[in-house]
């Protein structure tokens, strides 16, 4: 399978990332060379072969349901662009 | 002062407890070796003078009083990937400019309690995407390695190329680092440095910047096996804030070397002779086989027929599970913000300035092979090529062979802006074609240097091993170590 500037303009979309139309010119001969690469994979037979969803066979460690943390605000925004009285500040999203 | 940065941490550690040099001594003559050769290097992207300065004067407080941790007073270098409480902490991103995070990570806050002194955070390829510390936002690494009677600058591979450098450079004692696909374990042997990738589930995850979250792992990378070994006792932990952090005491990994090798089988995988692959690299890898031969261990051909599909089945998981991890890098919580004239273009510009071109590239590749329509024919098959590229270890391991032994990298190091690795994103990704299956499987391996090349850069071999059994990987390369010998570059810095 290959992809074209098309499908390149619309991946960039979804990844939210602006490319120009040189950008996505240049990205598309890239991404073709990696899905080339890729491409061996339809060679394995993988019937009855089931994906893997965890490389250690371990059931997935619970807790009882409790705050644990917390009561952070000022932390939580110290690094933050933009913020006003613990808020995240970002340009108006409704009108 | 400067022979105080050649000695190993097994070193520094007894002259340290015996009160023959002290902390603070050992740490200046670091920051001082940093400061007369960073310019050089670039493998600090920020040096933390005062704090370890203030580190160390604890450490000579505790060791006074005949106190103090596993590493007390030993200083060294943290990968930009780890977060360190109001510090420098960017993944060598510009996206993450003046990140300094509330809180440390796991692993240095392991660290910190066993008493080691932090010297500054290290370069490293842009969100740990990279085999030669040149998608850096900072810059390139340069290696401390030259090819005989060249000036030409190399490489130290990466993406923990910062990492490696200084601990080749002598300008830390030891440096953590992480792999996802190779990256502490091919810059180390491109260092002629000690690199192990445990288990994965043996070291928490916890304030390390993600990349890929199923082969993600931190460890060390230092001068020698035992130095390995002391700093990954005190970097693995059993960690609640870890959900994949596996529920297992940490043993003493120096207490493995020096053991006998007798009754051991050792595997010698046929998939990893790779067409092309430099004779000097099989050379090497013959060497390697007789010197654990000559120990004691037992010699068998193995088969792991799925190899070759790693890496392309890396390709589509870590770019897939990338573009989700970094989907969180948007302008708003933390580090770079770019405006737009609404909130998603705030967002595409913010991302389209603060990523390099190769985190783009693998966001792109991620976002493509999860979109609709396409998650079957790659992500889910890559997931299934997975099982079987583990299984292939399973088999060999119920067979009884205890530890594999290959190449750790197809090369030495390249040049800095090679041209042939810079104009194919492939070409660059082949640096993993050895070390990928690994983190694919979850597997720990370990590399340490063997020899040096015809124009006397180093090389490393290879040791993977059965899930959470580091102690063998230890055992086996203290044993090439002792056959080998040590290397240290040429000092023209």
């Amino acid at each position: 399978m290959s992809v074209d500037i098309t499908t390149v303009k619309r991946v960039a979309r979804l990844a939210r990332i602006a490319v120009s139309e040189e950008d996505a010119a240049r990205m598309t001969g890239e991404l073709n060379t990696i899905l080339g690469f890729v491409e061996q994979l339809n060679e394995v037979d993988v019937r009855d072969v089931e994906p893997m969803t965890s490389v250690t066979p371990m059931a997935m460690k619970k807790r009882e349901d409790i705050v644990t943390d917390g009561n952070k605000a000022a932390d939580i925004v110290a690094n933050a662009p933009a913020t006003e009285e613990n808020f995240f500040l970002v340009p108006k999203v409704v009108e | 002062m400067t022979e105080l940065t050649k000695l190993t941490i097994a070193e520094a550690r007894e002259k340290l407890k015996a009160r023959k040099i002290s902390a603070t001594e050992l740490t200046d003559a670091y920051l001082g070796a940093i400061d007369a050769a960073n310019e050089a290097f670039n493998a600090y992207v920020a040096v933390t003078h005062d704090k370890a300065r203030e580190m160390a004067k604890a450490s000579d407080a505790r060791l006074a009083k005949g106190e103090g941790g596993a590493l007390e007073g030993i200083p060294l270098g943290i990968k930009d990937l780890f977060a360190t409480e109001g510090v420098h902490t960017q993944a060598c991103s510009h996206v993450l400019d003046g990140f300094k995070p509330r809180y440390d990570s796991t692993v240095t806050a392991n660290l910190w309690a066993d008493g080691a002194v932090m010297l500054g955070k290290l370069n490293m390829d842009e969100f740990a995407m990279g085999s030669s510390n040149e998608t850096s936002y900072y810059g390139p690494v340069t290696n401390p390695w030259r090819a005989e009677g060249s000036n030409a600058q190399l490489v130290p591979g990466g993406s923990s190329g910062g990492s490696a450098a200084a601990v080749a450079a002598f300008l830390c004692a030891g440096a953590t680092a992480t792999d996802t696909g190779g990256s502490i374990r091919q810059p180390a042997a491109f260092t002629g440095t000690v690199g192990i990738k445990p288990t994965y589930g043996r070291v928490s995850r916890w304030g390390i910047v993600a990349f890929a979250s199923s082969l993600d792992q931190a460890g060390p990378i230092a001068r020698d096996v035992r130095d390995a070994a002391i700093m990954l006792k005190s970097m693995a932990s059993v960690d609640d804030k870890d959900t994949t952090s596996v529920d297992r005491a940490v043993p003493d990994y120096e207490a493995a070397l020096g053991k006998s090798l007798k009754g051991m089988k050792v595997g010698i995988p046929k998939e990893y002779r790779m067409d092309g692959m430099p004779a000097e690299i099989e050379t090497l890898w013959q060497k390697g086989i007789a010197w654990l031969r000559d120990a004691g261990a037992e010699i068998v051909d193995i088969s792991l027929p799925h190899t070759k599909y790693a890496l392309p089945a890396y390709y589509i998981v870590a770019p897939a599970e990338a573009s989700s991890n970094l989907a969180r890098y948007d302008g708003v919580r933390y580090g770079l913000r770019v405006p737009g004239k609404d909130i998603i273009e705030m967002y595409e510009n913010t991302r389209a300035a603060g990523f390099g071109d190769e985190v783009k590239r693998r966001i792109m590749i991620g976002t493509y092979v999860l979109s609709a329509g396409y998650y079957d024919a790659y992500y889910l098959q890559a997931q299934k090529v997975r099982t079987l590229i583990k299984r292939d270890f399973e088999n060999v391991f119920a067979d009884g062979v205890d530890v594999i032994l290959t190449p750790a990298t197809p090369s030495a190091a390249f040049g800095v802006a090679d041209q042939e690795m810079n104009s194919d994103p492939v070409k660059m990704y082949l640096n993993d074609v050895f070390t990928v299956t690994v983190n694919m499987a979850g597997l720990p391996g370990i590399a340490v240097p063997a020899g040096l090349d015809s124009r006397g850069l180093p090389l490393g071999l290879q040791l993977i091993g059965r899930p959470f059994d580091e102690e063998t990987l230890f055992q086996t390369a203290h044993v090439i170590e002792q056959a080998a010998g040590r290397f240290e570059p040429q000092k023209w810095w």
